[in-house]
């Protein structure tokens, strides 16, 4: 051992330029924080934080704003995709991303996710789906499962009356204008940076001007599912995977160059 | 000057990209299309931004984003299609940010028809979308006034940081008259501080309606109010005609006052001293020209195409001191001259009582005629 | 001075277009002039009418409930509008799609048999400017030849080599003059 080594520090982790350092509201397990780092540090591998517009949606991300360290608007729930469309469409060299939830994406702004996808409107997006509504409470969402127990299906999801989960990146797959949609999850290490380079291909997908890119992430919600962290994963690999599985959807022939 | 024949309709849209609108979005809806569909040529040839979206909850969305920039944006609809879009109205109201809206107004409420109607000045005027903020809302009753208030509009969008609604009806979109159209502007190329278009060389920003603090959210309010006080001390507008010898005023705004023009030209050619005051700007709205009207005046004729909505505006302002008559055709019924003269000629010949609400002494007028 | 024209018959009749070349005619002579349509939720068949006004000053309303002159080119037109002639004004009617005669004799009637006028120059569309022509030449608010320079200046491109029937249509009403 050479002494001199020893006194060089090497720093191995910091914190991205493009986190802000504001300590996130968000509850202790939640998976959301880890999907911002990787926004983060994807924005500033790519050199794009001064570049980049997000749009923040409501729910658990509507202040996603105070921790990413760039510009950003705040959209009304569920119009993300619409509001992203007016930026990108008035300033076309910027990156432009949304952020949103499942009861945002899904629910109220489904008709605004559908048409940017089929638009194939050049935008980002991030969903988070963690099977029901985090901020309001844990109430039943469009992604909620079979038998799922929310505070708004207190006996479990029925699908008589309540209907059936929507798998939107398989519904996407099949948009014309959709040209980069895959479901990643944010269980562990190993799929944490799988999701990582899912999220510079979104982005290098827009860089491109390939058009419509969205990366659908698998998230914990221990709180409102009622479960410890630990057991919550658990939970996402064993009931929310067989049901939502992991994959590409639909990679535009373009990206097939791209090595990441 | 060149005058061309133009469709109200079109004659906005054109006269907003004259106006430097960078991008347009919108949904089709009678009887607004053909500014959508004029647009949807227009913008693409200039290199500028069209988009027609998914719904007016779409297009309202859009244009909140796009404003975000800065850059001058826009949307037109209809009635039906404005109530769908109040949700984004009040949010970029929340916001502070420039934008313009064209409502041509239909009959309703609900889907209505797709007649000419002056139903939704409430909606514009008083209200629309939750929370506290006002609109500038401009009502112009011709094409040439349609062009020049877009231009108008788009000003004071900017220096007021604020909505300005263009209220026209379903008959000035699509009348056809004589405009001349303004020059080309330029595009903007400087930016206000709140303009969010990237940080490059400078801190980030970010543009929202939430103030979780209310005592954030009051003050932000305080600020939206301290704007409207300037916003009315300086943009009233108001046009009167024969006014120096009135004693008798009919009022109204947009098509109304246009009709009522023609019955009181012929008042006039009968030895009647009537005037005509007609505002311009609905919000704010031309409180002291109905304050100081002259004791010499006899009576007050208020004709809309609704059933009394700038009526109460106009009474307030007056603070009911002149005898006061209401006359409208309603869900799309548009009045023709010689309605509007037989109310003179009853207003002339019959002292105008004072008992009651002028709405309800009409409404048992038209009641009594069955 | 402010003349009102109704043009009134089925959708596809060029009722619109007629009335806009009153307009666009009236402007080249600097007149004030407005154009209306009353449009209605369906885009072929069905009734359709509009109003133009041709007027020396700023015109207020553009609607009018008795206009000075109508063109009713069918019987549901004239059905309509026969009774809204300002009394002395100006009916024209295309007698090709009528069965019944007008009533009114307060009024000056042209009966024009325009579809069959039309047909003879080669083409049934150019019905409406055979009535136009026999409005003008009845009612002289505007001369013949600035309708002649309207269309020339605003018929499609696509119809351009129809301009000197169109032209034709015109003088053949206008040979329909009352004394």
């Amino acid at each position: 051992m050479v002494l001199e080594n020893c006194e060089i520090e090497t720093t191995v982790f910091e914190r991205p330029d493009s986190l802000t350092g504001t300590t996130s509201h968000y509850c202790p397990g939640c998976t959301h924080g880890i999907a911002n780092r990787l926004i983060a540090e994807v924005i500033d591998e790519m050199g794009m934080r001064e570049k980049t517009i997000g749009v923040a949606s409501v729910g658990c991300s509507v202040f996603i704003y105070n921790y990413l360290n760039m510009d950003f608007v705040q959209a009304p729930h569920g119009r993300a995709p619409a509001m992203a469309t007016g930026i990108k469409r008035v300033l076309p060299d910027r990156m432009v991303f949304t952020y949103q939830g499942d009861g945002d994406l899904a629910s109220i702004g489904m008709a605004e996710i559908v048409h940017a996808a089929a638009r194939g409107e050049n935008i980002s997006v991030f969903f988070l789906n963690n099977t029901n509504y985090g901020m309001t409470g844990g109430q039943m969402a469009p992604t909620s499962m079979p038998g799922q127990k929310t505070t708004s299906s207190q006996t479990g999801r029925d699908v008589e009356t309540q209907g059936f989960p929507i798998r939107v990146s398989e519904m996407f797959s099949k948009l014309d204008g959709a040209s980069y949609i895959v479901r990643r999850s944010l269980h562990d290490p190993k799929h944490i940076r799988m999701a990582k380079k899912a999220i510079r291909m979104a982005f290098e997908t827009q860089v491109r001007g390939l058009g419509f890119s969205m990366v659908e992430l698998l998230s914990i919600c221990p709180t409102n599912w009622g479960i410890s962290p630990l057991n919550s994963i658990k939970w996402l690999e064993e009931k929310m995977i067989p049901y939502y599985p992991l994959g590409d959807y639909k990679i535009h022939p373009a990206l097939a160059e791209i090595k990441l | 000057m060149s005058l061309e024949l133009m469709k109200g309709n079109e004659a906005v849209a054109e006269a907003a990209v004259r106006a430097g609108v960078v991008s347009y979005f919108g949904y089709p809806i009678t009887p607004q299309t053909e500014l959508l569909e004029y647009m949807s040529h227009r913008m693409p040839e200039l290199g500028r931004a069209f988009v027609q979206a998914e719904s007016e909850l779409g297009a309202i969305n859009m244009v909140y984003g796009a404003a975000c920039t800065g850059y001058r944006t826009m949307t037109s609809s209809s009635s039906p299609g404005v109530s769908l879009m109040l949700e984004g109205v009040s949010y970029i109201a929340g916001t502070e940010l420039p934008m313009v809206i064209v409502n041509v107004m239909r009959g309703g409420p609900g889907l209505g028809n797709i007649a000419p109607a002056q139903s939704d000045y409430n909606q514009m005027v008083h209200g629309g979308g939750h929370g506290d903020y006002r609109c500038i809302v401009l009502a112009p009753c011709s094409v040439q006034e349609s062009v020049d208030l877009t231009v108008l509009a788009f000003d004071l969008a900017d220096k007021y940081r604020s909505i300005v609604v263009i209220l026209t009806d379903g008959s000035i979109g699509q009348m056809m008259e004589a405009c001349e159209l303004p020059p080309m502007q330029p595009l903007k190329t400087t930016f206000a501080d709140w303009a969010v278009q990237g940080c490059e060389g400078r801190e980030r920003r970010f543009l929202t309606s939430i103030n979780l603090d209310p005592a954030a959210q009051e003050e932000m309010n305080y600020r939206l109010l301290k704007r409207w006080i300037d916003v009315e001390a300086n943009e009233i507008r108001c046009q009167e005609y024969y006014m120096e010898d009135a004693e008798y005023v009919v009022t109204g705004f947009g098509s109304s006052a246009r009709i009522a023009l023609s019955a009181v030209r012929i008042a006039r050619a009968e030895g009647i001293k009537v005037g005509l005051i007609r505002p311009i700007t609905l919000s704010p709205f031309p409180r002291q020209v109905y304050a100081d009207l002259s004791d010499k005046i006899k009576g007050m004729l208020v004709v809309e195409m609704n059933a009394g909505q700038m009526l109460e505006d106009v009474l307030a302002a007056n603070r009911y001191r002149t005898p006061t008559d209401f006359f409208a055709r309603l869900g799309g019924v548009v009045p023709f001259p010689d309605e509007v003269l037989g109310e003179i000629h009853r207003m002339v010949e019959t002292p105008i009582s004072t008992d009651g609400h002028p709405r309800d002494r009409w409404l048992a007028r038209v009641l009594a005629k069955g | 001075m402010q003349t009102e024209i109704i043009i009134a018959g089925f959708g596809g009749q060029g009722v619109l277009f007629g009335g806009q070349l009153l307009a666009y005619a009236g402007l080249d002579e600097g007149k004030h002039v407005t154009w209306i349509p009353a449009y209605g939720p369906e885009m072929r068949g069905g009734t359709a009418n509009c109003t133009a006004i041709i007027s020396d000053e700023e015109i207020g309303s553009p609607l009018v409930r008795y206009p000075a002159a109508i063109i009713a080119m069918n019987r549901p037109s004239l059905d309509k509008y026969e009774n809204q002639v300002k009394p002395g004004g100006l009916l024209v009617v295309n007698s090709s799609m009528l069965d019944r005669p007008v009533k009114r004799t307060d009024i000056r009637v042209v009966e024009v048999d325009a579809g069959e006028v039309a047909g003879k120059l080669g083409d049934k569309r150019m019905t409406n400017m055979v009535l136009l022509g026999a409005l003008l030449a009845n009612l002289p608010v505007l001369p013949l030849s600035a309708i002649e320079n309207a269309l020339t200046a605003h018929l499609p491109e696509r119809h351009k080599r129809l301009l000197p029937k169109n032209f034709e249509a015109l003088r053949e009403g206008a040979k329909y003059l009352l004394n």
